[in-house]
C-alpha cells in the first residue's frame, strides 16, 4: 500500500481542502501503524471513535510515540501542555487538534 | 550462539552467528523502550543473514540485556567506545545501526544506518512520554525541568534508570555524517517501523527486505 509519507512528501503546492483531506488520511495511517490495527478498521473509525483510555495497547509511551510520528508525519510541533485526555479521546478531536495546528 | 567477550569493564555478551566467513556484520541494537520493541525483527535479519553466508554480532550494550554493569553509570561515549571494541573483538567488516545506534556507529566500518534517529530525538520523545504518565498519574511534570532534573541527578525515563551523563550525551546527539554509512529509510522496507508499534510485534516481510538490501550489497 502507498504509504502516506510518500504521498505527501514533496507536495507543497496542495490546497487546504486537500491539506485537510491529507490530515485525515495520515492521521489514519498512523494510528494503524502504532496500533497494528489492520486498514479495514481504521478506515471504519468515526470521529466518536474513542483513542486513549478506549484502547488499551495506547498507553502514555504509545501516545508519546503516535505525537512524535504525527509531528513528523506533518511537519507540526505539538507541545506537553496542549496534549490532555480530551484532546485525544477520540478520533475525532484528535484530528480537530491537528487541523487547527495544521491551519487546515 | 551466545558469545562473551572481554572488555576493559568485564566480560560481556553478543548474540553471534560466527561461522568466520569473509564479511562480518557488527549489528548495533536500538535503545531503550525500541531495543524490545525491535529485537525480535534484529535478530530474523541476523538469521537471514546467516542463510545469506554473512556472518552477524549483535553485542549486549554495557547496561543493558545480560551486561552486568549499572545502566546509570551509562554513557553515549561509553556505548560509543563498547561499539568499536566488539568491531574490533570480532573483526567486524561492515556496520548495521539500527535506530539510535546511528549515533555511535564506528566511523571506521562501512554499512547501513536503519531508521536512523538522533539521540536528541530519542530523549525527547522519552521525555514526553514521562510527562504525558506523570499527568495520567494526575502529576504535573514539565518537560524542560525534567530535562534540568536529569542533567543534574539522572532520571528515570521509560523505566530505564539514566545517569545525568547520559542526559547530558543523549541532549547533545545529533546524527554524525559518515559518507561510507548508508541510510535506509522505513520506505525502503516497506510496512510501518516496528519501533512504532505500541505492542512488540514481528514482520516477516521486513526482516526479509532489510536482509536483501544488505545481502545484494555485500554480495553483489
Amino acid at each position: 500500500m502507498a504509504n502516506a509519507r510518500a504521498l505527501f512528501d514533496g507536495d507543497t503546492r496542495m490546497s487546504s481542502q486537500a491539506a485537510a483531506n491529507d490530515t485525515d488520511t495520515v492521521l489514519r495511517q498512523v494510528l494503524q501503524d502504532v496500533l497494528g490495527l489492520s486498514s479495514e478498521r481504521v478506515a471504519a473509525f468515526t470521529p466518536q471513535t474513542g483513542l486513549f483510555g478506549h484502547l488499551p495497547e495506547l498507553d502514555s509511551m504509545a501516545v508519546a510515540g503516535l505525537l512524535t510520528e504525527i509531528e513528523d508525519r506533518l511537519g507540526i510541533i505539538v507541545e506537553d501542555d496542549e496534549v490532555d485526555g480530551e484532546m485525544l479521546e477520540t478520533f475525532g478531536a484528535l484530528l480537530a487538534f491537528v487541523r487547527a495546528k495544521r491551519g487546515g | 550462539m551466545i558469545a562473551g567477550w572481554p572488555t576493559p569493564a568485564g566480560e560481556a555478551y553478543a548474540l553471534a552467528f560466527d561461522e568466520g566467513r569473509a564479511r562480518r556484520v557488527l549489528v548495533l541494537p536500538a535503545w531503550f523502550d525500541e531495543s524490545n520493541k525491535l529485537r525480535h525483527f534484529t535478530v530474523e535479519v541476523m538469521r537471514r543473514l546467516d542463510g545469506s553466508g554473512i556472518d552477524s554480532f549483535l553485542p549486549d550494550l554495557p547496561g543493558c540485556n545480560e551486561s552486568l554493569l549499572p545502566l546509570e553509570s551509562q554513557t553515549v561515549e561509553s556505548w560509543r567506545n563498547e561499539a568499536a571494541e566488539a568491531a574490533w573483538h570480532f573483526s567486524a567488516t561492515h556496520v548495521l545501526a539500527i535506530r539510535a545506534a546511528a549515533n555511535v556507529a564506528p566511523d571506521s566500518l562501512p554499512g547501513w544506518r536503519y531508521a536512523p534517529l538522533a539521540g536528541s530525538s530519542q530523549l525527547r520523545a522519552l521525555l514526553r512520554a514521562r510527562v504525558l504518565a506523570a499527568r495520567e498519574a494526575g502529576r504535573d511534570e514539565d518537560r524542560d525541568r525534567l530535562l534540568g532534573m536529569g542533567r543534574k541527578g539522572g532520571l528515570e525515563l521509560a523505566g530505564y534508570r539514566l545517569g545525568a551523563a547520559m542526559i547530558d550525551g543523549l541532549a547533545e546527539a545529533e546524527l554524525p555524517t559518515i559518507s561510507t554509512q548508508r541510510d535506509i529509510a522505513q520506505s525502503d522496507i516497506g510496512g510501518p517501523g516496528l519501533w512504532l508499534r505500541a505492542e512488540p510485534d514481528h514482520d516477516p516481510k521486513q526482516a526479509d527486505a532489510l536482509a536483501a538490501i544488505l545481502a545484494m550489497e555485500l554480495l553483489a
